[in-house]
């Protein structure tokens, strides 16, 4: 097994932890942060895997992607942060109301 | 806060169907073909006209030129979300800081100016370029944000929102531009395609900087403070 197929089980594993903690947490900012947890195990992903075995410069095409998806993270974070401040703001807590039926 | 300890019925499903995720994941990675998949050969084989001598640059602004130009537009449309939510007297939140913030500007300041600069030239031949320039150049601003009030109210007047979208501005005049030159949208003219590289690159590092300070802010500067005056100790001049 090579390094980066173990780094990308390792991207796998970071993503369906964030997909956990986006489920499982009323709190708007733990599912913010469960979302960019999900995000670095994609980005883990590409990243591992544009080095193929054998080869000393890696693919540049998925680094690329990577760069462009970091940016794109940090502004979709920036506003469901100021999102969540926003419901923090009218509802008095930024947290999903829980489930009656629970 | 009441979360319940212990084992449920529910979490233990929800754990098996994560690991089943994960294992599924896992094995689509594995059984990835090891080689040919990969667009490396195509892209050295064209490295020649993209103008810059990085692989991942001529990606970004050259090749993939489109994924960028609406990377950069993601950026301002989150601006213009955040705007829309309302608005902060920006000037409250400043504190002309103690000694230990403003020598730390002090020292700071300049070699992150320098860095920035540095990463955005780089960008042609090695890692860099003009959202890590861009990052650099936030985490400045933010700074300054913190220390000084003349920035934070220059961050309520018309020359903000020039510097916030002159990046998607000047990216989509250089595609529309290379259209009447004669080629396709983003087709750079295979001379000046160094040189246009490197004009989007400076413009939208300063826009990708703002744009990152103004995200910090989380709300539109209020009109109000656009009218403070400062006194020249950059101390803020009490209003009513």
């Amino acid at each position: 097994m090579s390094v980066s197929v173990l780094y990308s089980l390792l991207g796998s594993t970071l993503f369906s932890l964030g997909l956990y903690g986006l489920a499982a947490y009323a709190q708007l900012l733990r599912k913010i942060l469960a979302i960019n947890i999900m995000g670095s195990g994609v980005f883990l992903i590409l990243v591992a895997l544009a080095y193929g075995p054998g080869e000393n410069s890696p693919d540049p095409v998925p680094h690329a992607m990577v760069l462009t998806g970091l940016v794109v993270a940090v502004s979709a974070t920036a506003l469901a942060l100021a999102l969540a401040c926003r419901v923090q703001e009218t509802t008095g807590s930024a947290q999903l109301p829980e489930d009656e039926s629970d | 806060m009441h979360q319940k300890s212990g084992f449920s019925p529910a979490s233990v499903i929800i754990l098996l169907l994560l690991l089943a995720l994960t294992g599924f994941l896992g094995w689509a990675i594995v059984s990835l073909p090891i080689q040919g998949a990969s667009l490396r050969t195509q892209v050295l084989a064209n490295m020649e006209q993209s103008g810059v001598k990085n692989p991942v640059t001529a990606v970004l602004l050259n090749f993939r030129g489109y994924d960028t130009l609406l990377e950069i537009t993601v950026l301002f449309l989150a601006v213009l979300g955040v705007w829309s939510l309302g608005t902060v007297q920006i000037l409250d939140k400043v504190q002309p800081g103690g000694p230990f913030l403003m020598a730390l500007m002090r020292i700071l300041l300049p070699a992150m100016m320098v860095t920035a600069g540095y990463l955005l030239w780089v960008g042609a031949y090695a890692p860099g370029g003009a959202f890590q320039a861009g990052a650099i150049l936030g985490g400045a601003g933010i700074l300054l944000l913190l220390t000084d009030v003349r920035f934070a109210s220059a961050m309520a007047r018309w020359p903000l929102r020039i510097a916030l979208t002159a990046g998607v501005s000047i990216f989509i005049g250089v595609a529309f531009g290379s259209m009447i030159l004669g080629g396709r949208l983003l087709e750079y003219p295979r001379d000046l395609a160094g040189t246009l590289i490197l004009v989007i690159e400076c413009v939208a590092a300063l826009s990708i900087g703002i744009t990152l300070v103004v995200l910090y802010i989380g709300s539109r500067p209020s009109e109000a403070d656009r009218g403070v005056s400062v006194k020249s100790n950059g101390k803020r001049k009490e209003r009513p």
